[in-house]
């Protein structure tokens, strides 16, 4: 899969993006309505933080118990008449999925949205393999006739305007004429897709929990096609992370109420789906087969690490890249692998190793905006700052690709600041040159270049606090 | 401290930052708590609080710096920090830089008895400011540490608003990180100047004439762009901006 060769350029990527006017103003103009949204959703403190309390419990929980829920979901989904199918590697996620569609002949297969898709590439496998996957999400449906990934999460299209899509339907949809009535637009696309709809063979969907209790896999939705993909043709297949289990069913609930509220700040989606069985004898409607794909991918490797497998509870909602200073500015494209912004800079480098990713948990201030707002209460600027020391500990087991941020130049200089701050002499002596020499170290200098691009040369001053607290008679101790 | 909450000496770290560029800003911070009554104790073998290591991966270095810092303050006094962001390292990363170290035990005690500067002023002595400066109009910035590690939001703004002549003016993008972070400031040199860039034109679009802060980190960074990009503006830290209005210049 073109996945094992990519390698993540966040600098390269975000001088393009940053240079593209267009770009961050469609980016600036979405995250602010986001975050307003959201703001108004959780205006109670009290509520916000008795709530994300017990959403963060619900997941830690479930991760806590993983194998065994993982166990119980399998058994009772089994007894509802689902089939589960286990897939270590996106190899096998697509193997499993080709090979229940084969088996039932399918080759038109209509999709509702779902990130873990996106993750094994799915549908450029059953492309390759005489299989066409449309998407019926509106977002996932203009980002695919426009050849894109998703640039969010929640919102894979956002990065465009309406001008945009506004010309790529003219372009694409056959008899489409120009228009930018966002009614319209999206008119057409549901024309063109009820037909999809219809001569669908397969639908396939993602999950947002599975219920490990009743074997229940919940889905929510804001358009209905989901409920379509899922129900409409006769066979329906899930795929999701074995991350996403949870351990009852009133676990669903809280997280219903944090996840859309964090996302789109919607009280509840349109729709919620809650999917128990195929079709059942006497029944009029819904699929004949229903199968779900658990995917590994490398999450037991996170669940490993007691410290990172706070990754694992994440719900999806993009709260985080919705409110980072980084991701507004750059877009999703810029972090080339599928998980964007805050939780994909501690996802990406763990799932595809630090060798592959090592710049996206250096490519943030640490703000920790996102952590404010995250509904499940992931400390990810900590987990930043812990990806950040697998990267430079020599041969480090527990992230792939640890310790490739090893370099000569990196152990020197952080042994030589060490040597200086931790030697109240040798800093004394260092400070004092500073304050005279100092502003004599021109602008071009490795680092200061960066700085002064944009910046005045900070000034040293003449006299340290060290200094003047000795001369004004302040104690020593 | 004492039980009855107000301490009579306190200790104070500089910071690095302000050691070497803003010393200033420092000794008005040690000003602000003697006139207070408090006597200050400024030891001389305090350097870093280890963040700028801790940031970029290197725990053991950071550890070995910030042992140091538990050696430069022995006492049971407070340790008023005129900076958010070293304040939040101490307070909260102290503890867990120092998990299964043989001074685990002194790390969370130390980390206990540190205060961010306004934190300090305003919790434990309830300072009373009297404005002496003439009319200014003034927004404030927060360090995303000391917003959200030290927990320092109100109280700048509490002291701000106690000068009768001082109008603060709320910067709607306040919250907004200003694009320092540190090393990211150099390691990522584009996302940060695209971010100094915003925080600078939405503290131009308030119309304040001074933006005070906690944090000299911020600080260096807007002004600096600021000044770069010829803005009226100026920066000051808030220790500072409340002794001269308390002195009246």
């Amino acid at each position: 899969m073109a996945a094992e060769a990519r390698v993540s350029d966040f600098g390269g990527k975000a001088h393009v993006a940053l240079n593209d006017p267009k770009l961050r103003a469609n980016f600036r103009r979405a995250m602010d309505g986001l975050m307003a949204k959201r703001a108004a959703q959780f205006d109670d403190p009290a509520e916000w933080t008795a709530l994300r309390a017990r959403g963060a419990a619900i997941r830690a929980r479930a991760l806590a118990r993983l194998p065994d829920l993982l166990e119980r979901l399998e058994a009772n989904l089994t007894r509802n008449g689902i089939t589960v199918h286990w897939a270590e590697t996106p190899a096998e996620a697509n193997a499993a999925v080709l090979g229940i569609l084969r088996q039932a002949g399918a080759k038109r297969v209509i999709k509702g949205k779902s990130m873990v898709t996106e993750e094994i590439h799915l549908n450029a496998h059953l492309e390759a393999n005489g299989i066409t996957a449309v998407e019926s999400d509106l977002g996932e449906y203009i980002i695919q006739l426009a050849g894109q990934a998703p640039s969010h999460i929640v919102m894979p299209c956002i990065h465009m305007n309406k001008v945009e899509i506004a010309e790529l339907f003219a372009d694409k949809i056959e008899g489409q004429t120009y228009t930018e009535d966002v009614d319209e637009l999206c008119a057409a696309a549901r024309k063109a897709l009820r037909d999809r709809f219809a001569d669908a063979d397969a639908g396939i969907s993602g999950v947002n929990f599975a219920v490990a209790e009743t074997g229940t896999l919940v889905l929510i939705e804001n358009e209905g096609n989901g409920r379509l993909s899922t129900t409409l043709p006769p066979l329906h297949i899930a795929v999701t992370g074995i991350e996403k289990v949870v351990e009852r069913l009133d676990d669903v609930a809280p997280l219903l109420s944090l996840l859309p509220r964090s996302a789109t700040g919607q009280i509840i989606t349109t729709y919620v789906n809650m999917i128990s069985s195929p079709r059942k004898a006497g029944e009029k409607d819904g699929p004949r087969q229903v199968h779900l794909v658990l995917l590994d991918n490398g999450r037991s490797r996170v669940y490993a690490d007691v410290q990172l497998a706070d990754t694992l509870r994440c719900i999806r909602c993009a709260a985080c890249m919705n409110h980072c200073p980084v991701y507004t500015r750059v877009g999703g494209h810029t972090y080339t692998f599928t998980y964007p912004g805050p939780i994909g800079k501690i996802l990406t480098p763990q799932l595809e190793g630090l060798d592959c990713a090592g710049d996206q948990p250096h490519a943030s201030s640490l703000c920790g905006a996102c952590a404010e707002v995250c509904p499940v209460q992931i400390p990810i600027p900590d987990l930043l700052a812990r990806l950040r020391t697998e990267a430079v500990r020599p041969a480090s087991p527990a992230v792939r690709g640890g310790g490739s941020g090893r370099s000569l130049a990196d152990t020197l200089g952080w042994a030589g600041w060490t040597a200086m701050y931790s030697s109240p002499r040798l800093y004394g002596l260092s400070s004092r040159m500073m304050g005279l020499f100092g502003n004599l170290i021109p602008a071009w200098m490795p680092m200061l270049k960066q700085w002064t691009r944009v910046r005045t040369k900070p000034r040293f001053a003449g006299k340290s606090l060290h200094q003047i607290a000795r001369e004004r008679g302040f104690s020593n101790d | 401290m004492p039980a009855s909450g107000r301490p009579h000496t306190v200790y104070f770290f500089g910071t690095c930052l302000i050691d070497m560029f803003y010393p200033e800003a420092g000794l008005a911070g040690m000003e602000l708590l003697k006139r207070e009554g408090l006597k200050v104790v400024f030891p001389q073998k305090q350097t870093c609080c280890g963040q700028p290591a801790r940031n970029n991966g290197h725990q053991d270095e950071a550890r070995a710096v910030a042992r140091l810092q538990l050696d430069a303050f022995p006492g049971d006094w407070p340790i008023v920090v005129p900076s958010g962001s070293c304040a939040g390292m101490m307070k909260v990363h102290y503890p867990e830089l120092f998990e299964n170290d043989p001074d685990h035990a002194r790390a969370v005690a130390f980390s206990e008895r540190v205060f961010e500067l306004t934190e300090f002023l305003v919790d434990v002595l309830g300072v009373r400011l009297v404005d002496r400066g003439r009319p200014v109009t003034v927004t404030w910035h927060p360090s995303c540490h000391s917003q959200r590690e030290a927990g320092v939001v109100e109280q700048p703004k509490a002291l701000l608003r106690q000068l009768a002549n001082v109008t603060l003016v709320e910067n709607p993008r306040e919250k907004e990180c200003c694009g320092f972070g540190g090393t990211f400031s150099v390691k990522q040199p584009e996302i940060s100047a695209a971010m100094v860039a915003d925080k600078v034109a939405s503290i131009e679009a308030t119309g304040a004439s001074q933006v005070v802060s906690g944090d000299c980190g911020c600080l260096m960074n807007i002004t600096g762009a600021a000044a770069k990009s010829r803005k009226a503006f100026t920066g000051t830290h808030i220790a500072e901006f409340l002794l001269e209005r308390c002195h009246g210049r």
